[in-house]
């Protein structure tokens, strides 16, 4: 049977956490991601499933416990806002090279610095990028509903473990505090499964399990980065996700993600009114990036939009993945301000068609 | 006697503990990790839980310790150790978790992750070799390095005006209601070596109880970064580490 709720998009994103099977939650208060932490110590999951939940002293201790839990196998998460994730970078990047499980979650609000508590699309490089120190990539998934934040927690620890690899999922201070219908899938039983490369106690006649991303010699520490960067290519073969939407006869193109994407539809409904021939593409993971989807498309429209909350980051993927075909540009507000559909409309009109 | 008639078997009175590897310790020669290594891989052998513990190890000198426990272990960021321990602990509550942290990791840039996990009582054993430098990094100052004390980074000597007070960290936890067993040891001469390693079986026996956190404090030596002989380097320690960290129990549970 469906269960059927309406929800704010933090809280559903927690009673998800649950439902996945999460083993662990390490958070930290930050608007405007309070409502993850908050639900869950509300809801006791101990009682539920067996789920741990604790406040730690700063997000810089709570991604550590994760990775603490991640090293043992468990399937661990924490969640944060953009100062806060800044803080978890160096764990995140530990977390990478001993080549862990996990799933973070930011609900982006706009920087720099302590910035605003207003929603922001902000972190885009700092999530697609790397973050942290050293080669290493996150899998980043980009919800636009509250449903794609619960559908994703689930998809999320399925990757994280899947590739060893931690998990990103970039929502924003809009779609974690909207309350919206959602479908919530059933309860999943946490996992039994005693992984060989997880500290569980040694046993006997067996190495001891070590987890580290120290590696002195550097011959090895190119290893590590080979297996690493063998591990990214499957990802990007495997992992690729996107929606579209009114491409087939597209002169133009919009490209946005996120709360962002679904202003732009609007934008493209009024368009289409007009007469426009434009169509969206909407990047669901945004590394890996929909390269070749959006190489197709360039060689199929006359321009490319690109609508963003920050200051023109995405843009830059697309226009690598166009790769010159056509021309890429770019609108955006920032700040913790929300583009309109007329003013998306109006820089369509400009930038493209009249440029 | 002839000494081929000494090196016999039936007089080998020494054993390696099983609960250490065989690799070749990386220490200078003279320090006090292969000895405080060595006295929590006994007792983690004599307490037979060598399959129920599990370590983390720390940034410092001893951020290959876990080439040398024979524990499954992780390896902690820079000062994260009780954050990492914390994770652990709780999702295995019936395993045996230890942290191994030098003064620069657990009292300077890790204060917060120690403070917190002591005072949450996390049901772990903390140890912390304290001797008063940055021995990995080349001698810098640390929390604990002595008022007047010599270092690459306090080359006049520490001056207390500028450069603040040595950090009491082991004081300071013991004062928190979270911890449960709070002392100071040291490892450089037998017999002192062989009392860390009671408060060590001590440690581990009392976090079956899960009344909160251990804490062991082993004031140790650093003949590199001291510039010192190991055994000038002993003497020093004892005539100037001492007197400001006095060895001892701080905090004992009530019986």
């Amino acid at each position: 049977m469906k269960e059927l709720r309406l929800m704010k998009g933090n809280e559903a994103l927690a009673e998800a956490a649950i439902r996945a099977g999460a083993d662990a939650y390490f958070g930290y208060p930050i608007t405007p991601q309070s409502e993850v932490i908050e639900y869950l110590m509300r809801e006791n999951p101990a009682d539920r499933t067996g789920m741990q939940v604790l406040q730690a002293e700063s997000e810089v201790a709570a991604i550590n416990m994760v990775y603490g839990a991640a090293g043992c196998g468990k399937r661990a998460m924490t969640s944060s806002s953009s100062p806060g994730i800044s803080l978890k970078m160096e764990g995140i990047s530990y977390i990478a090279g001993a080549e862990l499980p996990c799933v973070v979650v930011n609900v982006v609000r706009a920087g720099p610095g302590l910035g605003t508590i207003q929603p922001s699309q902000s972190d885009y490089f700092q999530a697609v990028k790397g973050g942290g120190h050293g080669d290493y990539k996150l899998i980043v998934l980009a919800p636009a509903t509250v449903q794609e934040s619960v559908d994703y927690v689930k998809l999320a620890f399925e990757l994280a473990f899947k590739y060893r690899n931690p998990v990103m999922i970039l929502s924003d201070g809009i779609i974690g505090q909207m309350m919206e219908k959602v479908e919530l899938f059933e309860q999943m039983p946490r996992s039994t499964e005693e992984y060989e490369w997880a500290t569980l106690g040694k046993k006997p006649g067996k190495d001891s399990v070590i987890v580290t991303s120290l590696q002195l010699q550097s011959e090895e520490q190119e290893k590590v980065n080979l297996r690493l960067q063998a591990k990214y290519r499957e990802v990007e073969k495997n992992e690729v996700r996107f929606e579209t939407y009114a491409c087939e006869d597209a002169e133009y193109l919009f490209a946005a993600f996120g709360s962002c994407a679904r202003i732009t539809r609007k934008a493209l409904d009024m368009a289409r009114a007009k007469g426009i021939k434009v169509g969206i593409i909407r990047p669901q993971t945004l590394y890996p990036f929909p390269v070749d989807e959006i190489n197709r498309l360039a060689g199929q429209v006359k321009g490319i939009l690109t609508v963003e909350m920050n200051a023109g980051q995405m843009v830059e993927d697309v226009r690598l993945a166009v790769n010159g075909k056509t021309p890429v540009e770019f609108y955006g507000r920032f700040g913790g301000m929300i583009p309109t559909p007329d003013e998306i409309l109006k820089a369509l009109e400009q930038k493209i068609i009249g440029g | 006697m002839a000494e081929s008639n000494i090196i016999s078997p039936e007089n080998l009175v020494y054993e390696k503990t099983s609960v250490m590897t065989d690799r070749i310790l990386h220490y200078c020669p003279g320090c006090g990790h292969g000895t405080a290594h060595r006295m929590l891989a006994e007792a983690i052998d004599e307490l037979g839980i060598q399959g129920d513990t599990i370590g983390v190890a720390p940034v410092g000198c001893s951020v290959l310790a876990y080439y040398y426990f024979d524990v499954d272990m992780q390896e902690a960021a820079h000062g994260r150790a009780p954050a990492v321990a914390t994770g652990i602990k709780r999702m295995l509550p019936e395993r045996y978790v230890f942290t191994y942290q030098g003064d620069g990791d657990l009292a300077a840039i890790g204060t917060a992750e120690t403070i917190h996990a002591c005072n949450r009582g996390e049901n772990i054993l903390i140890v912390f070799i304290n001797n008063g430098i940055y021995g990995m990094t080349g001698g810098q100052m640390a929390p604990t390095t002595l008022p007047g004390m010599k270092t690459s980074t306090s080359p006049r000597g520490r001056d207390v005006a500028t450069m603040g007070n040595p950090l009491k960290i082991t004081e300071l936890v013991a004062e928190l209601p979270g911890t449960y067993f709070v002392t100071r040891q040291s490892v450089h001469a037998p017999a002192n070596a062989r009392k860390a390693k009671r408060a060590m079986k001590k440690a581990l026996e009392y976090q079956k109880l899960k009344k909160g956190t251990c804490f062991i404090e082993i004031v140790s030596n650093c003949p590199s970064g001291w510039k010192m002989t190991p055994a000038q380097s002993n003497k020093w320690m004892e005539e100037n580490m001492f007197p400001f960290y006095p060895l001892g129990d701080i905090k004992v549970p009530e019986q």
